[in-house]
């Protein structure tokens, strides 16, 4: 019973209940929200961000960050179209990028793990060497000449209806990702280092090898989002997916993962991607600006740690309370 | 009693000297590439060169200190390039609307509405016990989206403004610019007051051990606020140097501004784990990233190199706080076998 109202009242449900809410409500309140065009626009907008909040679940689950993974997105989408523009085939040019993203990452990864370095002043530096890399790589030109079939798959829908290709891709992922997390002695061992990184060390547990692979499978999969980024707007751009890192940061947390590390769930955080790309599709489609939905998204990002802070105080007090008046009695 | 002098005498002079090499490291990479830079170029050295360059380092540095404040607590501030746009679109306003208002209100509107955004933030990290990470990166996007739903699109141009606003940012005393000149005195104020006054090595301390900051009687709360007010104080005047040296000022004003005045505060020496570097380090930091842009056109070299360079310093500096953390942590565990 106490096992069930605690999952009730945990944040994941709190921020799962309420992304159904808004589905709900935006679907029957406002106009168009609920078609099947919208359907696969929504899907399409949250593919990057859900898609790279996978591996970053991952990290900050370990009590670990990886902020360059935007930029990590920006080069892959510039190297493809120099790739391109130099004749190599599509269907290496694909395997290639989502190579060069684990390349990036294994660097982050090293600089982490081989030499202790703090993941958020690292990963800080690499967001700006690797958006430099890519201007260096593409400057400020665009390649937009990619084959048809590719960028076609991308934007389709399955036989032409409203569910698009790339559903099966994250539906795939999430699956992976989330069974890893939360099925596996793998997926067990990342919450334990990020509860306490030496008792995990101690139990035997490979910490910098695990974060190292977490930081390269981070790269690979924000490379395979920097393919699809310039297939979808068949554009390959060094400035593609720039602030993406933020976006995607905002919604593992909203999804109720704590940033020490050691707490939090998979559903959580695709609840909160969703919950973030529909209000935004949803106001959108009222014409309100994109910008002034910022203010909600940082508001609900603060509130998913401040509530639960001041529930556990309130709590506290409670507890306090209780036990004083016992001591009368 | 020689002994115990020479012992005494040493051991600040060996600490101070490592804490030294990193100042000075900064110190002759600037020198390196403006003498390399000056060789190949000599108009590099010219007055106007070295004005553009110190101007446009004046805004970074400003904002720099303040980071480097928050980050000595072992916190961190994200917010300060939407505090920056709140702050420049409201005085842009604020002296469209009234041209007639001295500049020196037009400082203090800014000063004021960037110590409000900064005391936000120290609430929800003090006494919302929210990591400061996640604070101003909420603040970023809230702040944010505030001067884009009050600017809606609109952008106060040059020409509406008042044209002692806009002088204000050429203006010089004794050929110094006044950007310059406050840059310097709040780079070199805020230095002083961390170094040398109570406050200033109390912040040190919480950012070297909260809990035995806490347990030592340091009155934790007030300081850390302080600190965000100051970063948020700092960004605020920014706001106001950028709106009367850009003259046209949208909601988009200082977006992203947040990654180089982190660069700059990590680059000048301030670690991130807080408790150590120096806030004049990170003006230094500020006025080397601004160096390498200029050199960058002067030398010709592609200027999309700039930004990969700015990441590659980043890594090298934290590369380098780590070697000496280790050979500090080294050199303590030696002397502790002896005792």
């Amino acid at each position: 019973m106490s096992e069930v109202r605690r999952r009730l009242a945990s944040w994941d449900s709190i921020i799962i209940l309420l992304t159904v809410l808004v589905l709900v409500t935006a679907s029957f309140g406002v106009p168009n929200f609920g078609t099947g065009r919208n359907f696969t626009f929504l899907v399409l907008d949250l593919l990057p961000i859900l898609l790279v909040a996978l591996p970053m679940t991952f990290i900050i689950v370990t009590g670990e960050i990886d902020l360059s993974v935007a930029s990590t997105l920006g080069l892959t989408s510039s190297l493809m179209g120099w790739f391109w523009n130099n004749g190599l085939s599509i269907e290496l040019i694909i395997p290639l990028c989502v190579l060069v993203g684990a390349v990036l990452g294994a660097f982050n990864g090293f600089l982490v793990t081989g030499l202790g370095l703090p993941s958020l002043a690292v990963t800080i530096g690499t967001l700006a060497l690797y958006r430099g890399l890519a201007f260096v790589v593409l400057g400020d030109g665009a390649v937009a000449d990619f084959p048809w079939n590719y960028t076609g798959w991308v934007t389709g829908t399955i036989g032409g209806g409203a569910v698009p290709n790339v559903l099966i891709l994250i539906v795939a992922l999430a699956l992976i990702f989330g069974v890893v997390l939360h099925a596996t002695p793998f997926g067990r061992s990342l919450f334990a280092i990020g509860a306490n990184a030496q008792a995990a060390h101690f139990s035997g547990i490979r910490v910098a090898r695990t974060k190292f692979w977490l930081y390269v499978v981070s790269g690979a999969v924000a490379g395979l989002v920097g393919v699809l980024w310039t297939l979808r707007y068949s554009s390959a751009r060094a400035d593609n997916g720039s602030g993406l890192e933020l976006a995607v940061v905002a919604a593992v947390l909203l999804g109720g993962v704590s940033i020490f590390g050691g707490r939090g769930s998979l559903p959580g955080v695709l609840a909160g991607v969703v919950l973030l790309a529909a209000l935004q599709n949803a106001l959108r489609l009222q014409d309100v600006s994109g910008q002034a939905l910022n203010i909600v998204t940082g508001a609900l990002l603060v509130l998913s740690v401040l509530l639960p802070n001041i529930a556990t105080s309130i709590r506290a007090s409670w507890h306090r309370r209780r036990l004083r008046q016992a001591a009368a009695h | 009693m020689t002994a115990a002098l020479a012992t005494k005498a040493k051991r600040p002079v060996s600490l101070s000297g490592l804490v030294k090499t990193r100042e000075l490291g900064i110190i002759l990479a600037l020198a390196a590439l403006v003498v390399v830079t000056a060789v190949s170029n000599p108009r590099f050295l010219s007055g106007q060169s070295v004005r553009d360059i110190l101007l446009n380092t004046a805004i970074l540095a400003v904002m720099a200190a303040g980071q480097a404040v928050v980050v000595i607590t072992r916190n961190i501030d994200l917010s300060v390039g939407s505090v920056l746009g709140l702050s420049a679109f409201t005085v842009a306003t604020m002296m469209s609307a009234n041209p007639g208002l001295p500049m020196i209100v037009a400082i203090l509107a800014a000063l004021a509405v960037g110590a409000v955004a900064g005391l936000v933030n120290g609430v929800l990290v003090r006494f919302g016990r929210v990591p400061a990470l996640v604070v101003t990166l909420g603040t970023l996007y809230m702040f944010r989206g505030i001067t884009y739903s009050w600017a809606g699109g609109q952008q106060v141009n040059a020409d509406e403004l008042p044209r002692h606003f806009l002088q204000f940012a050429n203006a010089s005393i004794l050929g110094v610019p006044w950007l310059v000149l406050i840059a310097v005195v709040v780079v070199g104020g805020v230095s002083l007051i961390m170094r040398n006054y109570r406050v200033g090595r109390e912040l040190y301390a919480i950012g070297s051990s909260p809990p035995a900051a806490e347990l030592a009687g340091i009155r934790v709360a007030r300081n850390l606020l302080g600190a965000f007010i100051v970063s948020g104080a700092l960004a605020g005047l920014a706001g106001v140097l950028f709106a009367a040296r850009f003259g046209t000022v949208d909601a988009a004003a200082g977006n992203g501004y947040e990654l180089n005045v982190v660069a700059a505060v990590v680059v000048g020496g301030v670690a991130v784990f807080g408790g150590s570097g120096t806030v004049w380090g990170a003006g230094l930091g500020a006025l080397l990233l601004t160096v390498i842009g200029s050199a960058l056109a002067v030398l010709d070299i592609n200027q999309f190199w700039q930004q990969a360079i700015v990441g590659a310093l980043i890594l090298l500096a934290i590369c380098a706080d780590r070697l000496v953390a280790v050979r500090i942590a080294r050199s303590l565990r030696k002397r502790d076998s002896h005792v």
